[in-house]
């Protein structure tokens, strides 16, 4: 098991959120959309050039801009 | 007593489509989060009271992290809570980050009664969720609804009467999510699929590679649509109409008009040699209708029934996340492809979903490049009539030249405002296929909406233009703005009427263009100083109420300070 940010995770891997390093209030916003320190997600894709990354929650879809993406730590194997 | 009955749920679980069955009362709905930016009312008929019904814009949570999600919470505290119902609108196929919400309103002792949408969709996905054991574990009642097909919603409604406050422990958000996991495990229950064809389509969508080779398709298949439909119908009903049987009839009037008086010169306007010229004799029955009927409508429909099926299938998130690290560099981020998608029909609504982006900052821009280099579809329609005589070359030159503007002032804008632009977090709904009956309303409801507001000024706008060149008054104006119109930008000084009527209304100011005859290169400037110099009265307006009037004087001087130097610099580069 290793901890790396969600832009590193590969295509297709999962992933479970380890750590969330922003403040209360982006803590909030992704609590709220079902994203939160011991869920598991799947990566689908980095867009690349600084852009979003995609990700699957449960059945929802969401695309992180670069910057919130970088401060999401998942755990994989 | 039930006062008022509330719609509340996560963004894009089709709120406004119960909220229009509940009420009869249309609204524009789309399948991406945050189409109802503000709170629309309407009434339902219940027994015999006619209760108020109030669709909220989406909300993940009743703490709020946006705007809009604090519209939503401060109004349903408005009225103490025996005396209102809460329709609580989820998503069948993603019950479980739904049930957030469900939870805190329970919680709150919100008399709710939970409404599952999109069940037939939930169906073919292969979701199956047990009403009655839900309605159990929240005591709350559930009704299954499809509020496209109108499924349910008798059912929903029969039933508000019964939402009664609950007494429920008040649980922090950690708490909440493992109580919902207890509870889906006990209600939901999933049927294995293969993977389908759309949902490949999904995923290659938002992967680098794919996503871009089909954004190309589609924004080129767009395209060569909304041309070759709007010139199926300029080709085959409009203009058969106008040449068959609008000029003969008027030319028959006007043959019987022996003193070209005043009200002739009104009403027909000018004819050139003998003959009435659609496009240039300037009469209110003449010009005037034919702008609008002839040369507008026909892209407006193409435009918007393109629009609509894009919005409707999903697609635009998906134009989103591509654009997103293009749009930063603007002080934007991909979101913001939608209000400028919706400028392009008309700068107004386009300027009032900026709303969807969280900050003054990102409004402001996005609203200014919106009125600068976005040009509305009626302004598009009469450059590709007339400029399109001369050569697709000017027509391309004219989107090439906005672009261009538009990449500058942003990187500029974004240098120079204080402030960052915040990171994209959306979610991507499943592609839909929306019901033909429900896309063709969409249509017909955005093209009346334009009509209604359009042709009043239109009419007023070639009123007035008659009567000011009928008794020459425009020639203070010209006289003054003269020098800058013909020595920067190389344009007689006729064309300054057109210019001044740019803040009426476009279509008209270019329509003005055509009796002037000017080269190819002049109408191209001129086209281009209208798209990007002042807004139409409409639209400055929304800007007005939207920004304040300290950011609209800004904006305004971003404005002409742009079309000043774009206008000489377009002269002075282009030779011929």
């Amino acid at each position: 098991m290793k901890k790396i940010s969600l832009i590193h995770l590969k295509e297709n891997h999962k992933g479970k959120i380890a750590e969330i390093s922003g403040g209360i209030g982006l803590q909030h916003r992704l609590m709220s959309m079902g994203l939160y320190v011991g869920k598991e997600i799947t990566k689908l894709s980095y867009i690349g050039l600084r852009g979003p990354v995609v990700i699957k929650v449960g059945r929802s879809v969401l695309a992180l801009g670069h910057g919130m993406a970088a401060k999401i730590i998942v755990e994989t194997e | 007593m039930i006062k008022k009955i509330y719609l509340i749920g996560n963004p894009n679980v089709g709120k406004s489509v119960v909220f229009s069955r509940l009420t009869g009362v249309n609204v524009i709905s789309s399948n991406y989060p945050g189409t109802t930016v503000e709170f629309i009312k309407g009434y339902l008929t219940l027994g015999d009271n006619k209760i108020e019904v109030v669709d909220l814009p989406g909300a993940y949570s009743l703490e709020p992290t946006s705007s809009a999600e604090k519209v939503a919470v401060s109004l349903l505290k408005e009225l103490p809570k025996d005396e209102i119902a809460v329709i609580n609108i989820i998503d069948s196929t993603n019950l479980e980050r739904n049930l957030l919400l469900t939870l805190q309103l329970i919680e709150e002792g919100f008399p709710t009664i939970a409404c599952l949408n999109m069940c037939d969709d939930a169906v073919h996905r292969g979701i199956h969720i047990d009403n009655e054991k839900l309605e159990e574990i929240l005591k709350i009642p559930v009704v299954s609804t499809c509020a496209v097909t109108g499924v349910g919603i008798k059912l929903l409604i029969d039933r508000i009467k019964e939402a009664q406050p609950i007494v429920r422990n008040k649980l922090s958000h950690e708490e909440r999510w493992k109580e919902i996991g207890r509870i889906i495990e006990q209600v939901q229950r999933l049927e294995h699929r293969h993977h389908r064809l759309l949902e490949m389509l999904e995923d290659a969508s938002v992967r680098p590679l794919s996503g871009f080779a089909m954004a190309a398709a589609v924004i080129y298949i767009s395209f060569k649509v909304v041309r070759f439909l709007s010139e199926f119908i300029i080709a085959k009903i409009t203009d058969p109409f106008f040449y068959g049987v609008v000029r003969p009839f008027l030319e028959s009037v006007a043959a019987g008009w022996h003193e070209k008086d005043f009200i002739f010169h009104l009403l027909i306007g000018d004819l050139v040699g003998g003959k009435i010229d659609f496009k240039q004799s300037l009469g209110l029955l003449t010009t005037a209708p034919y702008i609008e009927f002839g040369m507008v409508l026909p892209y407006l429909m193409s435009f918007y029934l393109v629009l609509s099926i894009l919005e409707d299938i999903g697609y635009l998130p998906r134009l989103a996340i591509l654009l997103d690290s293009m749009l930063h560099r603007l002080g934007l981020h991909g979101y913001a492809v939608i209000p400028v998608l919706l400028g392009f029909g008309c700068n107004v609504p386009g300027i009032l979903s900026t709303r969807i982006l969280e900050s003054r900052r990102e409004r402001f821009i996005a609203s200014t490049i919106i009125s600068i280099g976005v040009p509305c579809v009626p302004l598009q329609a009469m450059i590709v009539g007339l400029l399109g005589a001369f050569s697709g070359f000017y027509v391309s030159g004219v989107y090439l030249t906005l672009f261009v503007v538009i990449l500058f002032l942003g990187t500029v804008l974004n240098r120079l405002l204080p402030g960052y632009s915040p990171e994209l977090l959306l979610e991507i709904p499943p592609y839909r296929f929306p019901p033909l009956i429900v896309l063709t309303k969409k249509v017909y409801f955005r093209v009346k909406g334009f009509l209604f507001e359009a042709v009043p000024i239109v009419l007023a706008g070639v009123l007035v233009i008659n009567i000011l060149l009928y008794f020459k008054l425009f020639e203070a104006i010209t006289a003054m703005f003269a020098p800058v119109v013909q020595g920067l930008f190389g344009l007689p000084k006729e064309a300054i009427v057109a210019l001044a009527i740019g803040l009426l209304r476009k279509d008209v100011a270019v329509g003005m263009l055509a009796p002037l005859d000017l080269s190819a290169k002049q109408i191209f400037i001129a086209a281009t100083l209208l798209a990007m110099s002042f807004p139409c009265v409409a639209t400055f307006i929304v800007l007005w109420k939207e920004l304040g009037v300290k950011e609209l004087v800004k904006a305004v001087f971003v404005m002409v300070s742009v079309s000043v130097i774009v206008g000489t610099a377009l002269n002075f580069v282009i030779l011929r």
